[in-house]
């Protein structure tokens, strides 16, 4: 399988092509990828199918995309959601 | 833009790719839309791009992905990966979005394939990263070979904490240890079913020789498990568990839970079909009659999303319901569907039988359905359980009531994690059936959306 680099919290790694946005951000040793805007407790993927939303980051300057769901694709940028975004 | 079509299938795992192709060499035109990015849904995930080991545990079902695959790609269906529908209208319109443009697909029939999920059990401290699903830890091996780090512990109940952990044997890493949290009692309780199991013995030897694969590696078991919590600061540092009323701790880096699966049944709730409670999967399930069809005229659904049946049935429960879908189309006669369907109901029983003794052997343990005060039970809005039982206190009566005191299921996933385990919390709490309980309500839209998707439906 070829690989893809992406840019996780500025830093470059490089990741299978078959690989999601969060198991980039986790290849990448981010422990936690969003903060709970109700707690403000760190969170992180949790079933990796598109059923928890606790994966929701900022990608290529987007806020609250499902990680888990979004394929990578080279150069893309992956953030932790840190804010307290609301929906937009 | 719009697309039409005579029948929309939604779900690329076993039940959508054979509902696909068995209705499009039936001359219907099918589009077949599925949230991931290739067809084969979780258990045939990434099936087109995967390694294949000729001696592998997970042999038998690989080598079905890809004749399903195959034959579906070879079908002529349409087909839109990376889509998610977001509202089914009884008129047959599916509002679906790519995650950057939302479109309409007017359909003459629907079938909804929408698959499983896992069941969510709250523990404390399940919101610490390092705590993920083995369904997730499942997926990331089959994407990307993932190995997990040594201190990786599963716990929970059902077959897919034994294949796990085979794979990742197979795949040269290491288990921590296996938890196991089935009640020893299922046991009396899945001979009553011996019978069906007998029928399909494929099943139970399967299990056997994963438990004796993974035992051999020297993977600790730990069985009888009652109790389970997570430690850490920040993230994930330990798990303890509790045997016999004796609590232990063990560190981790990795804890995995499982408690088998559920019907994923966000999209046939958010269309309004009827449901109702299987008493032994313990989950609710779409009203249906026998080729499949919902409630709702025109809507069909097949496969796990229906009540957990397994890949097998699934693909054969999605024969079943294009047949179904040929003859509301008129490409066959009632007589033709019924005699292209009889051998596929044929072995369905077979399965179906077998598949009430998995479900006795590994119903989730009582205790853990109703967790302490403290554990956060809707991840997204952090309700705990003392939350939904202080509203049926104020006179709380249903699950709507309760996200409307708590916001419990308000959050983005909608309930789709937290719904069945506040269900269960309200229904102890009040004393009632889950029949009785019932689940939260779902409306539209089935996923948040943004203003400029939604702009571009106005094209
Ligand atoms: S990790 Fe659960 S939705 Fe992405």
């Amino acid at each position: 399988m070829s690989n893809v680099t992406v840019n996780v919290e500025g830093k470059a790694i490089s990741v299978p092509a078959g690989e999601s946005a969060a198991g980039a951000a986790l290849a990448a040793g981010l422990t936690h990828t969003r903060v709970s805007p109700v707690t403000g407790e760190p969170r992180a993927p949790y079933c990796m199918m598109g059923v928890c939303f606790e994966c929701l980051m900022v990608i290529d300057g987007v806020p609250s995309r499902q990680a888990c769901m979004v394929p990578v694709r080279e150069g893309m940028r992956i953030e932790r959601q840190t804010a307290v975004e609301v929906w937009k | 833009m719009s697309v039409s079509c005579d029948l929309l299938v939604i779900g690329a795992g076993p039940a959508g790719l054979a509902a696909a192709s068995t209705a499009a060499k039936r001359g219907v035109d099918v589009t077949l839309m599925d949230e991931q990015v290739a067809p084969g849904g979780q258990i045939h995930r990434a099936m087109e791009s995967r390694a294949f080991k000729a001696e592998s545990v997970s042999r038998a079902d690989d080598e079905r992905g890809v004749a399903l695959v195959a034959e579906f790609r070879a079908s002529g269906s349409r087909y839109q990966p990376g889509t998610q529908a977001w509202q089914m209208q009884a008129d047959g319109k599916v509002y679906v979005t790519d995650g950057a443009r939302a479109r309409v697909i007017t359909a003459r029939r629907v079938i909804i394939a929408a698959g499983a999920i896992e069941r969510a059990v709250p523990i404390p401290g399940w919101t610490l990263p390092g705590v993920m699903t083995v369904g997730a830890a499942q997926i990331r091996l089959k994407t990307i070979t993932y190995k997990p780090p040594a201190e990786t512990w599963l716990a929970g109940s059902g077959p897919l904490l034994w294949l796990y952990a085979a794979q990742v044997i197979e795949a040269g890493g290491r288990i921590a240890g296996i938890l196991d949290t089935t009640p020893g009692s299922n046991r009396m309780r899945a001979l009553r079913h011996i019978g069906g199991a007998l029928g399909h013995v494929a099943y139970l030897k399967r299990g056997l020789t994963l438990q004796r694969c993974v035992r051999a590696a020297g993977v600790l078991v730990v069985n009888h498990v009652e109790a389970l919590e997570a430690r850490g600061e920040g993230c994930v540092q330990s798990v303890r568990y509790c045997v016999k009323g004796d609590w232990r701790e063990a560190p981790a880096a990795l804890l995995l839970l499982h408690q088998g699966v559920i019907p994923h049944t966000h999209a046939t709730r958010a269309l309004g079909a009827e449901h109702h409670w299987n008493v032994l999967q313990r989950c609710f399930v779409p009203n249906l009659d026998s080729w499949g069809n919902t409630s709702i005229e025109s809507y069909a659904a097949a496969g796990d999303c229906t009540g957990i049946v397994g890949a097998e049935a699934s693909l054969l429960q999605g024969h079943i319901a294009a047949l179904e879908a040929a003859r509301a189309l008129g490409k066959l006669t009632p007589a033709q569907r019924d005699e292209l369907a009889a051998p596929h109901f044929a072995h369905l029983w077979r399965h179906l039988a077998a598949r009430r003794f998995l479900d006795a052997l590994f119903a989730p343990r009582a205790s853990l359905l109703n967790p302490a005060d403290d554990v956060v039970v809707c991840r997204c809005e952090s309700v705990t359980a003392k939350q939904i039982r202080d509203a049926v206190v104020l006179g709380a009566m249903g699950p709507n009531q309760v996200k409307a005191f708590t916001r419990c299921g308000m959050g983005p996933c909608q309930g789709r994690l937290c719904g069945l385990a506040a269900a269960e919390i309200l229904a102890a709490a009040r004393g009632k059936s889950m029949q009785e309980t019932g689940v939260f309500k779902v409306r539209a839209p089935l996923k948040p959306l943004s203003l400029s998707e939604l702009a571009a439906l106005e094209e």
